[in-house]
């Protein structure tokens, strides 16, 4: 799959965040941002690389990265 | 049957959401081990999940395969039962650093000694999380903690230097920031026949942070950064230096025959023996 | 070696492993310790030849874990002891009862407390059986008098776990554990051999700790596709943690019913003697041995008196007990230790009936003329 043609879909799921802020400190792509509470925000969802290391990291399954094929 | 079963198939989601502090990395090593056992096709029916005590020793409550959740440090002793009783079962011991090595200790060393063909993870985070932040056998000398308010008076165990020189097969050492290599280590002690250890520096904010981590959640997965190097790094340090940090890497892995092989080598029995698999 | 035939002299302590081998048990952990080493080195020798597994482990606490993780894999497991290694069992017998795990744990008890006298007999861990491990629970005990007896208590001490899913404890002493007695061991086929109900449902409706009518729920094993999920937390029928305090309540009577309400069922007794007597003998293992010569020398002195062995100890026979006490002048409890079943006497004395103790705490068998001594007193 080229990254060209890819684009993804990003969950998360406010009932079991806990605002760690993990997802937002250490995405590489600056994907996210915080709200006023900290919950995270998928500011630019465009810039992921799928690299899934948000959904890894996160520590309460909050996060899922889908893919969704272009072609 | 090998079937992309997906993490969810191990991972109990409707306990959602997790009882572990905000910023707390358990949650993440148990995602780490429901992939490995997912991309390893390893039935659940054929994964017993062994737990102390303590915050880490709640983790069976989510998970789908078989477990078991007995008294603080025995989660070794538990496991060297159940997989003599089954020996195709794979065995995964979760414990942490209070349990796997003080109260547990002497389980620790001597399962790593037989070489038994377990899977040891253990959460390390420096403290007693789960009664309040107390220091613990891997607490770094002269951190603060509430049993020590002007400083830890002892050295911390080396995890995986102690379960090398007991005589482990595999011995990993990664933090709860360095996810991939965290799957990949898990997923090659599931492998691996023999004892093997996987030591996971583990994020506590809640306590050991806020005593001794100035910031918040995030400050506390960044000190896991910060404390730890890897191989190739370690050996480019000064000795000086290198007493400040953790090596991460795998630290052993070689193919010493296990308990149950040696002993039924020993004792090979009649036609009812049970041999188990192996894997 | 293999299984011994026909007439053979043997100790207490190989009948125990011999009782067990033949019970079907297939996984023996333990760590020595005198006086009950000898049920460990029968096993090593003999389980691998059955397809079991003997492990010698690091101490007492991973020697009793380690049979409870291989009874929940399927496997009939069991452990010996003496009192000190008794005492660091006692936090995973509670895990063990609480887990509702089929196991054995024998304890050939010996001089406490502390290291005592490690070769000599007493039988002074009688309560702590019935309450070493912390928390409500119930037990079952079973004391064996002779070498031949210690053979079938040891298979039955297997046949009660299995039906009642809870761990059995042999209270075994150092007379009966090393002394050296004419057995024979029965042909295996002619036991009576309980095994453990599985379940009856498909994996997916399996609940592992939802109870059968009896109280006691099917047990799959791990590796089954019956999930087990087994916690010394509180829990459900589902087994993970539940911490509510309905569920809590639930569990607790559960487990005490699931044995108290078949009291019945478990309880052995033997009646040596003339039916009415003077004074009534109450005892159990080695002291009940010489309780018996104590009942012909009575005789000889015209002194009628009867003895009510009890060779299940824990749950207590209230009942026989108590009429017992209501038929006779007075009772004499003969026991190794500073009075501990006595208690239990007394709890169940509804008559008033006068007990005496005989107590021997000589680091030796009990010696007739303390319970000659308690005969005389009570007839005074």
């Amino acid at each position: 799959m080229n990254k060209t043609n890819m684009a993804v879909t990003i969950r998360i799921d406010e009932a079991f965040c806990k605002r760690c802020g993990f997802c937002i400190e250490f995405c590489n792509a600056n994907v996210y941002e915080a709200d006023k509470d900290g919950l995270p925000l998928v500011k630019d969802p465009e810039k992921c690389t799928n690299c899934r290391l948000c959904e890894l990291r996160c520590p309460d399954f909050a996060v899922s990265v889908e893919v969704v094929d272009n072609e | 049957m090998a079937v992309n079963l997906g993490y969810k198939e191990y991972f109990k989601s409707d306990a959602l959401p997790l009882m572990w502090c905000a910023g707390c990395g358990n949650g993440i090593i148990l995602r780490a081990i429901t992939e490995a056992l997912s991309d390893l096709h390893i039935p659940p029916h054929q994964v017993v999940i062994s737990t102390g005590i303590g915050c880490w020793g709640k983790a069976d409550d989510y998970m789908k395969t078989h477990a078991f959740h007995g008294s603080h440090g025995r989660a070794l002793a538990f496991g060297t039962g159940i997989k003599l009783g089954n020996p195709d079962l794979h065995v995964i011991a979760l414990m942490g650093d209070g349990d796997a090595l003080a109260i547990g200790g002497n389980h620790f060393i001597h399962a790593a000694r037989r070489n038994i063909d377990i899977t040891a993870i253990i959460s390390n985070n420096f403290n007693y999380g789960m009664t309040g932040g107390q220091y613990s056998p891997t607490t770094p000398l002269s951190s603060s903690t509430t049993t020590s308010p002007a400083g830890v008076a002892e050295p911390g165990f080396d995890v995986c230097a102690l379960s090398e020189t007991c005589g482990a097969n595999y011995v990993a050492r990664t933090t709860a920031y360095h996810v991939t290599q965290l799957k990949r280590f898990i997923t090659a002690a599931l492998l691996k026949q023999g004892f093997s250890m996987v030591e996971v520096i583990n994020t506590c904010p809640t306590h050991f942070g806020r005593r001794n981590i100035p910031g918040d959640t995030v400050s506390m997965m960044k000190y896991l950064k910060d404390i730890t190097v890897s191989k190739a790094g370690y050996e480019k340090l000064d000795e000086a230096d290198k007493e400040k940090y953790l090596v991460t890497g795998e630290l052993v892995n070689r193919e010493r025959p296990d308990y149950l092989s040696v002993y039924r080598e020993m004792n090979p029995g009649g036609p009812e023996t049970d041999r188990g698999e192996g894997h | 070696m293999s299984r011994p035939e026909g007439i053979q002299l043997m100790e207490g302590n190989h009948a125990c492993a011999w009782g067990a081998i033949d019970a079907g048990a297939r996984f023996f952990a333990g760590y020595p310790i005198t006086p009950s080493s000898e049920i460990a080195e029968v096993c090593a020798r003999e389980l691998p030849a059955y397809g079991g597994i003997f492990i010698q482990m690091e101490d007492e606490i991973g020697s009793i874990a380690a049979i409870i993780g291989a009874s929940l894999s399927g496997k009939k497991s069991f452990t010996a002891t003496s009192g000190p290694g008794f005492s660091l069992m006692q936090e995973n017998l509670g895990v063990g009862i609480y887990q509702e795990v089929p196991c054995v744990i024998v304890d050939i008890q010996r001089v406490g407390p502390a290291t005592g006298l490690a070769t000599q007999p007493a039988q002074a861990d009688v309560m702590q059986a019935r309450w070493g491990t912390h928390g409500d629970h119930s037990i079952i005990a079973l004391s064996p008098a002779t070498v031949q007896e210690m053979y079938y208590l040891t298979i039955r001490a297997f046949n009660l776990s299995e039906r009642f899913r809870t761990p059995v404890i042999i209270l075994g002493d150092q007379v009966i554990g090393q002394t050296y007695e004419n057995i024979k061991l029965p042909d295996p086929s002619s036991l009576d051999i309980i095994e453990r109900i599985k379940p009856f449902v498909s994996p997916e409706d399996y609940f592992p700790y939802q109870p059968d009518k009896n109280g006691v729920p099917p047990m799959a094993a791990y590796g089954d596709r019956h999930i087990v999920h087994a916690s010394s937390t509180c829990h459900d029928e589902t087994g993970y943690s539940n911490f509510k305090t309905q569920t809590n309540r639930a569990l607790l009577t559960r487990l005490k019913d699931k044995i108290y309400n078949y009291t019945d069922e478990i309880v052995d007794v033997e009646h040596f003697g003339p039916d009415h007597a003077e004074v009534t003998l109450i005892s159990y293992g080695a002291s009940s041995r010489v309780c018996k010569y104590v009942v012909g020398e009575a005789e000889k002195e015209g002194i009628r008196v009867n003895l009510l062995r009890l060779i299940s100890i824990w749950p207590f026979p209230d009942r026989i007990v108590r009429e017992a006490l209501g038929k006779t002048g007075a009772v004499v409890v003969a026991e190794m230790n500073q009075g501990q079943l006595i208690g239990e006497v007394n709890r169940v004395n509804a008559t008033n009936t006068p007990v005496y103790l005989a107590s021997g705490i000589d680091g030796a068998l009990i010696d007739p003329d303390i319970i000659m001594a308690a005969i005389r007193e009570a007839l005074k």
